[in-house]
């Protein structure tokens, strides 16, 4: 068990590592440019799961990035970069997004959740723990946008908002499964754990409507 | 992505003059679009003005019994309203058949209307493309254009444009209302919003420069059956080979605009008259100069049958 942890932490403090290494790799380059193309900074002051931060960025810099590269926050992850694959996917004043199309700048006193602050190991968020029960999941790099999406997935059909699939606009949408495939396709997993991603999702909203299936 | 300034605009008309000013300014909102477009250096604005701050996300009943929406309304909560889910179904349902959630909970009304077109050809940045770089040629003509325009095109450009929202907004007749860079207001048409491309496929908009979208207006509801039927090539978070936006009524008059066909959403309201007597007698106006090659010529029989679908489906 403690070989287990050490073993989590070197890989962690390893990730990190790399991270402060590329971007010294970078500074030379920043620092010849021209100046017309010298980096602009910019502060921004946001709660990231739960915890007020402060940063000074290149105003350049994706809310993912800022994430990853400034806060070691890794457990959200670059897929595509260009918003197509949700891998990015976090929650800001509880709404879902994909990090990478939004500025770090552009969220001054947001409320970031990412995976990190749905869950730990030692207390699994609900959707963890089905993701794991259900396999949802083969290589996992998809799974913390996979389970951030999903937790507002649910918030959305609580509060009644529609899909592209409920079949009356006036009802209230109902949780079945065209309905989780519908809001979940955002979120592309490659190993096509999809059905039991489902599965997951479906048992943790303590089953789906009857009838579905359509 | 080329470096840039950030900036918090305070109101509409100061974020209008700023821009007007620097013609190397963008606004963002949303960004979803702009953010992809500027990481691949397809635009390289030099300074961002952020106009979030704008105060213009509501939602508001007009005099005349319609709906003001504003700019900054997320297609989310645009789709999600239950003024709009009741009156302008076909609205909802073109939102929600566009993007993902993640990307419908940042998109904003203004930015769906402005958002690039997702030609090929303008997105690979080693290809020449007019929009990209005026004269610099067309890639996309003689090229693979099965996604591309089949209607209002030109030897310059065959793009299509990619809103959903807009093809349904155009079947409403909606209004977008600007502001310029002095303070004065103009409220656009949408037919006359979106430009086709004819020799400059890189004016998109009636825009001048620093204007800024305020809001969209709604006429009063005229009722009928709204459907908005997306062909895609998968059933969730693609853009449309074709979409047919339909409001029909109880005697079989409606009206038709579609989308995925050309620069911007397609409406001939003269063929509308021939609503009653079903796709084809429609098809004949609405499809009149259509301009197709081997891999599109597919979209007028698809345009035509989702068109007879929708009339169908209101009739039952």
């Amino acid at each position: 068990m403690a070989d287990q942890e050490d073993l989590s932490l070197s890989r962690r403090d390893l990730m990190a590592a790399g991270a402060a290494s590329a971007a010294i790799a970078g500074a030379p380059a920043a620092a010849q440019a021209a100046p017309a193309d010298a980096p602009s900074l910019a502060q921004v002051r946001f709660k990231v799961n739960g915890q007020k931060r402060a940063l000074t960025l290149d105003t350049r810099t994706t809310l993912l990035d800022a994430l990853r590269e400034h806060l070691k926050l890794t457990g959200t992850k670059k897929g595509c970069d260009h918003g197509q694959c949700g891998a990015c996917t976090v929650i800001v004043d509880g709404r879902r997004i994909n990090s990478c199309l939004t500025l770090a700048v552009m969220h001054e006193g947001d409320e970031v959740t990412t995976i990190e602050g749905l869950g730990t190991p030692d207390k699994l968020h609900p959707l963890q723990a089905a993701f794991v029960k259900h396999d949802g999941y083969q290589c996992g790099y998809c799974t913390p946008g996979q389970i951030c999406s999903a937790k507002a997935v649910l918030d959305e059909i609580k509060a009644g908002v529609p899909s592209h699939v409920t079949a009356d606009l006036t009802d209230d949408p109902r949780l079945t499964e065209t309905e989780l495939r519908e809001r979940m396709s955002g979120n592309i997993c490659r190993c096509g754990a999809y059905s039991n991603i489902v599965e997951a999702i479906a048992d943790v909203a303590g089953g789906l409507a009857k009838g579905d299936r359509a | 992505m080329k470096t840039f300034t950030y900036e918090r605009a305070r109101t509409p008309a100061e974020a209008a003059a700023a821009a007007a000013q620097d013609p190397t300014a963008r606004f963002i909102a949303g960004g979803t679009n702009l953010l992809d477009l500027m990481k691949l250096e397809i635009e390289t604005p030099r300074r961002l003005i952020d106009v979030n701050g704008l105060q213009l996300d509501r939602i508001e009943p007009t005099q005349d019994g319609g709906l003001r929406i504003g700019a900054l309304v997320r297609n989310t909560d645009l789709a999600a309203d239950k003024r709009v889910r009741k009156d302008y179904a076909v609205l909802s349902r073109a939102l929600l058949a566009g993007a993902s959630g993640q990307l419908r909970n940042k998109a904003t009304t203004a930015g769906n209307l402005l958002q690039r077109t997702r030609c090929p050809y303008f997105y690979d940045t080693n290809m020449p493309c007019n929009k990209r770089k005026p004269g610099a040629g067309c890639s996309a003509i003689g090229g693979f254009t099965r996604p591309h325009a089949v209607l209002g095109a030109s030897e310059a450009c065959i793009a299509t444009h990619p809103s959903d929202m807009a093809v349904a907004m155009r079947v409403l007749d909606a209004k977008v209302e600007t502001v310029h860079p002095d303070g004065a207001t103009r409220s656009i048409p949408i037919a006359e919003f979106h430009r086709l491309p004819g020799n400059t496929p890189h004016v998109e908009t009636a825009l001048s420069p620093g204007e800024l979208i305020t809001a969209v207006t709604l006429p009063k509801p005229f009722g009928g059956r709204h459907a908005y039927h997306k062909v895609r090539d998968r059933a969730s978070y693609a853009f449309a080979l074709v979409s047919v936006a339909t409001v029909i009524q109880k005697d079989g008059s409606g009206r038709v605009a579609l989308g995925g066909v050309a620069h911007k959403p397609w409406r001939v309201e003269a063929a509308e008259s021939a609503m009653p007597r079903g796709a084809r007698a429609v098809a004949e106006g609405l499809l009149a100069g259509a301009k197709t090659t081997d891999h599109n010529a597919f979209k007028l029989t698809l345009a035509e049958r989702t068109l007879g679908a929708a009339i169908t489906q209101a009739r039952s």
